[in-house]
């Protein structure tokens, strides 16, 4: 485990890939919205071949980080390389090309809303192959039973769940057989069956597909219940990484501040104001305050 | 006061910023027209969807305003003893002028709403960014065949309601005020001149076609992701293509007729 986090104040990042060789590998990444500066020279490195979840409280940047991997958003400054290419500097072309080979898993399922959804899952294949209908029905086929939504093939995602649009989404994202599939909370707002199965078929996926997943996830316990190797992020760095189970030995205040959910500690409870005393006293005004 | 001077040239700035950008928005969409080529069918949809579809409230007020036109005109045409000038009247203000604005305007509320309130909702949904992480351009898929589609669509809805006014116009004028339908069809047939009053009416709904469609696509791709920003640019849509749809038929008349 490697702890960048001691105090709340984020420190310089000490990124450990694990084992297994880095599929995609982020370094010194900045990025601003606005004057809100999101990353501030993030380093990270996502395992081949495992379950990598991104935690990390609200605003953070998790989702855009996503999106900055699959070159969606290019980063102010620093380094994306996913399997060898640097994302940031592709041009169209290569970064299509590159596309084909990630998924990525919305957190709406982003199913298109006028086809069925054995047609969500048969478009990528129908944009960018001449395979015949029949192979492609063959291998649609396959993938919806494989999410277990075969009997869904003539439904329309407003006549989805929410939980089977993102099994659909899922279906969709592994059809073209990708090296790594991106989730973007795939566990919000599911009812216990339905994360029971999603966290199924992510693990069995991952494991039978020899994918690697990025999961971006709020649900600590269910992210942490399949993951390999978790990165907190905070305040635009790398926090602390490491497997779920160093995660929860951690020392540092903060890692266990996030992991059990304390309202106060490093993050304290109240933001930074003046004197409470004073203040009640009237000893210091306000806006509108009096003397 | 300082302030305000800078808000003011803020707004300006970023209004220049906008314009810039749909321009260049613009460009793409044209550089994607050539995909259209094997992707038939959704220019197909398209123009079923914004074309097809439209044609019932085009139909219906080209006949209203064509009868109100013979009425109107039948009165000043009567004055001067001229009421066999009546096909005339109708036939080269609807062809010139009515039947372009009027369906351009009614473009714009009907299928330009559409437009930009569906790519919207495919934003808000990401199902845009969905297309694209499937390496599948939105510029291809989804924005050039409606900008083709509205750029076809719009000439065609515009005919089809001259030619129902100017039947809206013989119905007032020849079956209820009497003037002789010879000299109806005869005038309209001596005065209309086919490339200089409809052929030009009709480049008039070509240019509101592509101008309508960019303005209701691009507001749709750029509208900020949420039921409030879809409404926002649905409302800016309507409001932007009807002012530009009237600015742009005075400039073209001064130029052409």
């Amino acid at each position: 485990m490697s702890t960048a986090h001691a105090t709340g104040i984020p420190a310089a990042p000490d990124v450990r890939p694990g084992d297994a060789p880095v599929l995609v590998r982020v370094r010194d990444l900045h990025f601003s919205r606005g004057r809100k500066a999101i990353f501030q020279g993030l380093d990270l490195d996502v395992p081949r071949g495992r379950i990598t979840t991104i935690l990390g409280p609200s605003g953070t940047g998790k989702t855009t980080l996503l999106k900055m991997i699959g070159g969606q958003l290019k980063p102010s400054s620093g380094h994306i390389e996913v399997d060898g290419q640097n994302v940031s500097t592709l041009g169209r072309g290569p970064l299509y090309a590159l596309r084909k080979r990630m998924g990525m898993l919305f957190q709406s399922g982003a199913l298109l809303t006028d086809l069925s959804v054995f047609d969500n899952v048969a478009f990528p294949l129908r944009e960018h192959t001449d395979l015949p209908e029949s192979l492609i029905s063959h291998l649609v086929l396959m993938r919806l039973h494989a999410v277990g939504l075969r009997g869904a093939r003539d439904l329309y995602p407003a006549e989805l769940s929410g939980g089977m649009a993102r099994r659909a989404a899922l279906a969709r994202a592994l059809v073209f057989d990708p090296m790594m599939i991106m989730y973007d909370e795939p566990f919000t707002g599911q009812d216990p069956i339905s994360m029971g199965v999603l966290l199924e078929l992510i693990r069995t996926v991952n494991s039978a597909l020899g994918l690697t997943s990025l999961i971006v996830s709020h649900d600590l316990a269910e992210a942490l219940s399949i993951s390999d190797h978790v990165v907190i992020i905070s305040e635009g760095v790398v926090v602390e990484t490491g497997s779920p189970a160093e995660l929860r030995a951690s020392p540092s205040e903060w890692t266990q501040q996030f992991l059990n959910g304390r309202p106060d500690g490093p993050v304290p409870f109240q933001l930074p104001a003046s004197d409470y005393e004073a203040e009640l006293l009237g000893t210091r005004t306000g806006k509108g305050g009096s003397r | 006061m300082i302030d305000r001077i800078a808000g003011f040239g803020r707004f300006w700035l970023d209004a220049l910023e906008r314009f810039g950008r749909s321009q260049l928005f613009l460009a793409r969409m044209l550089g994607a027209l050539p995909s259209l080529v094997p992707r038939f069918g959704l220019l197909v949809r398209q123009l079923h969807a914004n074309g097809v579809m439209t044609l019932s409230i085009i139909l219906v007020s080209g006949l209203f305003v064509g009868m109100v036109l013979a009425l109107q005109a039948y009165n000043l045409l009567q004055g001067f003893g001229a009421e066999a000038a009546l096909g005339q009247a109708v036939a080269l203000t609807l062809v010139r002028e009515l039947g372009p604005v009027i369906t351009g305007l009614l473009f714009a509320g009907r299928a330009g709403s559409a437009m930009t309130a569906e790519i919207g909702l495919m934003k808000a949904t990401e199902q845009l960014s969905g297309l694209e992480m499937m390496a599948v351009d939105p510029f291809r898929r989804v924005y050039a065949p409606r900008l083709f589609a509205g750029f076809l669509a719009l000439p065609m809805l515009a005919a089809m309601f001259s030619a129902v006014g100017v039947m809206g116009g013989y119905l007032v004028g020849v079956e209820v005020l009497g003037v002789d339908a010879g000299a109806y069809w005869s005038n309209m047939q001596g005065s209309v001149a086919f490339v200089d009053d409809v052929l030009k009416g009709l480049l008039k709904a070509l240019v509101f076609g592509l101008v309508v469609s960019w303005i209701a696509i691009f507001e749709g791709a750029d509208c900020v992701p949420t039921s409030e920003g879809v409404s926002a640019a649905t409302t800016r849509t309507v409001v932007y293509s009807s002012l530009s749809v009237l600015g742009l038929d005075f400039l073209l008349t001064a130029v052409m007729f």
